[in-house]
């Protein structure tokens, strides 16, 4: 037994104590904003050790009351697990700066203080349970904790727009969640476990119509889940209007969990290639139309929403071409498109403060007015678009060298997709960047600065500029994710590797079943 | 495995019902909907433990003849969280009740916005000053059909004309023909 073993449920029951913590101290806010620095801090560090571990000696396996793997619940960590908790850790520790820094706890009068801490540690004890879950019950409970989390993050302060968008999205949740409880329902009564290693060898003898039954109902419940298109409508309608730094967590966190869950049922439960010619065309339609929104879009934060449901095309892409090369791809390019996806939003988030908008038909002048923001927001789209030098560009280097791999007429059809979504997704960047920053203030038509705006509304108050003044935590907290995802650009090959190892426990499913079930511990 | 009948027809029942309400604009109703179907998804649940037995570890029965209980464990967890959930959808239809008065999902404003835009631009270059009002109101998505009633009160062209140019109020005579033409064009 490793000596790390008992590290691994820390990382969801950490959070989770700390939330009932911060709730209890609801009116002591600087207690409450260390105690969630704190954790977090800590849940990152765990991860990064858990990662170090797994990656030298192996899965490390925890039976929860210590009832043996089939009867009990198990929390499994193998490199894919450690590797996410790691970067979610990380990512989520950096938007609780921006947030702090931005003020979302103090001076906002949308946003009531004493619950943001305790949700956000609610959502993050959700992410990691979802990615240490050893069964797909438990798996199941893990998305239904960050899912409430997050609806009373997206209705926050319970503003009407919030309200609006916040409807859509919990009705959509919650039929994704109805389905995979229903999807649960039918694996238990047909192979008799919740297990994910039980129901990986079992699986295979089922009738194969039952077989194609469930893993088609899996698949839609996490494809709502991950906004695979024609499943993503209700994205970019419910993210854009939440507070900056949620919509950051929300788009880098949320939709990956879905995609987690999607890599797993294909590698482990179905491992099957039935449906993975279903998954490539799907990939297809969710990049081609996510950009094609995109490119519809004149307000910021909607527009990095439809590029979010684009770039979900991509992983799908990875994990649809069945190979261990395409799965090692998916999992590189998850990892980068979390931190490029919330950098990018806490960049509008910044532009939100700057501006006073995020409508780029208002916005202009930003370059002179902030050069700082205009960096932090030039290097991650850059990224995203798939430069050469950042990482973006060497996550789709490997799915395109996957996909000539495969070598299918499918596989070149999307090999050519990619090439010219990755192209598209430039464009809306560059209309940004051309009319919010590199366009004078003068030729914008309704120009209205952040303090006339003020004035309109409140003419005799005292003059709020200062509040609405960028502060150095959230320059910094964006700073230092700037700086991650260009330190996964300069890391990539070490980080490719892991990912390859990553890929590689995933393919075949004996050494999952080996170090879940496996007689002697 | 066989199923009792008298669970699969209330489960099949929920279901539809539960789907049929969902499908509903107003809110309350896609409450109950989702109420029904994670109360039918229970159902299917307890269907999937096969025939119902004895109590499981009590005193000097056979294992055989046992319930399944992990089904019933799964029933439970999935009720708390139902509970929850809809304690919490009621808060926010609430909420939404006081803020808009309204019990019915509305759409989106910057849907419309993208939606009625290209028509807009469209109109742009031979937009002059002759008839201010070319641009057509965007159909509100949340308004009611129009009524077929022909003597219904006047169209609500007058309402838009008197807001946005003071011109074809004053001479309705002059531009009553490009305003029909202008709203034909700015209709599609």
């Amino acid at each position: 037994m490793s000596a790390a073993l008992p590290l691994v449920p820390l990382v969801v029951l950490l959070p989770l104590v700390a939330a009932a913590a911060t709730l209890l101290l609801s009116r002591h806010e600087h207690a409450q904003r260390w105690i969630t620095l704190g954790v977090l801090t800590a849940v990152a560090v765990i991860g990064v050790v858990l990662l170090i571990e797994v990656d030298a000696n192996g899965p490390l396996v925890m039976d929860v009351g210590g009832w043996p793997a089939p009867f009990g619940i198990v929390l499994v960590v193998d490199r894919l697990s450690a590797l996410m908790v790691s970067v979610s850790a990380a990512v989520l520790l950096s938007v609780l700066l921006f947030s702090v820094g931005q003020g979302l706890a103090d001076d906002d009068d949308d946003t009531p203080v004493s619950i943001y801490y305790p949700s956000y540690l609610v959502l993050s004890a959700g992410v990691m349970n979802a990615f240490v879950a050893g069964d797909l019950f438990n798996l199941y409970v893990g998305f239904e904790i960050l899912l409430i989390a997050s609806y009373v993050l997206l209705t926050l302060g319970g503003t009407e727009a919030r309200i609006r968008a916040g409807t859509t999205y919990i009705v959509v949740s919650l039929l994704s969640s109805v389905l995979f409880l229903a999807a649960i329902a039918m694996v238990y009564g047909a192979t008799g476990t919740v297990n994910m290693a039980q129901i990986s060898e079992r699986v295979a003898d089922l009738p194969a119509e039952l077989q194609t039954l469930l893993h088609v109902m899996l698949l839609l419940a996490f494809g709502i889940k991950a906004a695979v298109f024609p499943l993503s409508f209700w994205l970019p309608d419910s993210y854009p209007t939440a507070p900056a730094p949620v919509t950051a967590v929300f788009a880098g966190l949320l939709t990956k969990v879905g995609i987690y869950a999607i890599l797993r049922t294909e590698t482990i439960l179905f491992p099957t290639p039935e449906l993975n010619e279903a998954l490539l065309i799907v990939a297809l339609l969710t990049m081609v139309i996510g950009i094609l929104g995109a490119i519809a879009q004149a307000d910021i934060k909607r527009m990095l929403s439809f590029t979010l449901v684009s770039h979900i095309g991509y992983m799908v892409l990875g994990v649809g071409l069945g190979t261990a090369a395409g799965v090692a791809a998916a999992i590189f390019y998850t990892i980068h498109h979390i931190v490029v996806q919330t950098t990018l939003f806490l960049g509008a988030g910044l532009i939100e403060r700057v501006g006073g908008t995020t409508s780029i038909s208002r916005l202009g002048g930003l370059l002179k007015a902030s050069p700082v923001v205009a960096v932090l927001f030039f290097l991650p789209a850059l990224n995203l678009g798939g430069i050469p030098p950042f990482s973006g560009f060497i996550g789709k280097l490997g799915l395109l060298e996957a996909s000539v791999a495969v070598g299918t007429p499918l596989a070149y059809t999307l090999l050519g997709a990619a090439v010219a979504v990755s192209l598209l997704t430039l464009y809306p960047l560059a209309r940004v960047w051309n009319l919010a920053f590199w366009r004078p203030r003068e030729e914008v038509a309704d120009y209205r600065s952040v303090l006339t705006a003020e004035l309109d509304e409140n003419p005799f108050g005292d003059s709020q500029g200062g509040k609405r003044a960028l502060s150095r935590l959230m320059i910094g907290a964006t700073a230092g994710m700037v700086a991650v995802t260009v330190g996964l650009s300069i890391a990539a090959g070490p980080l490719y590797d892991l990912a390859t190892r990553a890929g590689a426990d995933l393919q075949g499913t004996s050494r999952y079943i080996e170090a879940v079930l496996g007689g002697d511990r | 495995m066989t199923v009792s009948l008298a669970l699969l027809v209330p489960m099949a029942v929920l279901y539809a019902s539960g789907v049929y309400l969902l499908l509903e604009k107003s809110m309350t109703r896609v409450i109950l909907g989702i109420l029904l179907i994670g109360n039918a998804t229970n159902l299917l649940l307890l269907m999937m433990s096969g025939p119902a037995g004895v109590a499981p570890i009590a005193d000097g029965k056979e294992p055989g003849a046992f319930s399944d209980p992990v089904p019933q464990a799964l029933i439970l967890t999935a009720i708390v969280i139902t509970f929850a959930v809809s304690a919490f959808l009621l808060a926010l239809v609430y909420r939404s009740w006081r803020l808009a008065q309204e019990d019915e999902v509305q759409v989106d404003e910057e849907d419309v916005a993208v939606a009625t835009r290209d028509t807009q631009a469209a109109e742009e270059p031979d937009r002059g000053e002759e008839s201010s009002e070319v641009s057509a109101p965007a159909e509100d998505p949340n308004a009611p059909p129009p009524a077929e009633d022909p003597n219904a009160p006047p169209p609500a062209e007058d309402v838009f004309a008197d807001e946005e140019s003071g011109d074809a109020a004053e001479l309705p005579g002059v531009d009553g023909v490009e305003e029909s033409t202008g709203d034909t064009e700015g209709g599609r």
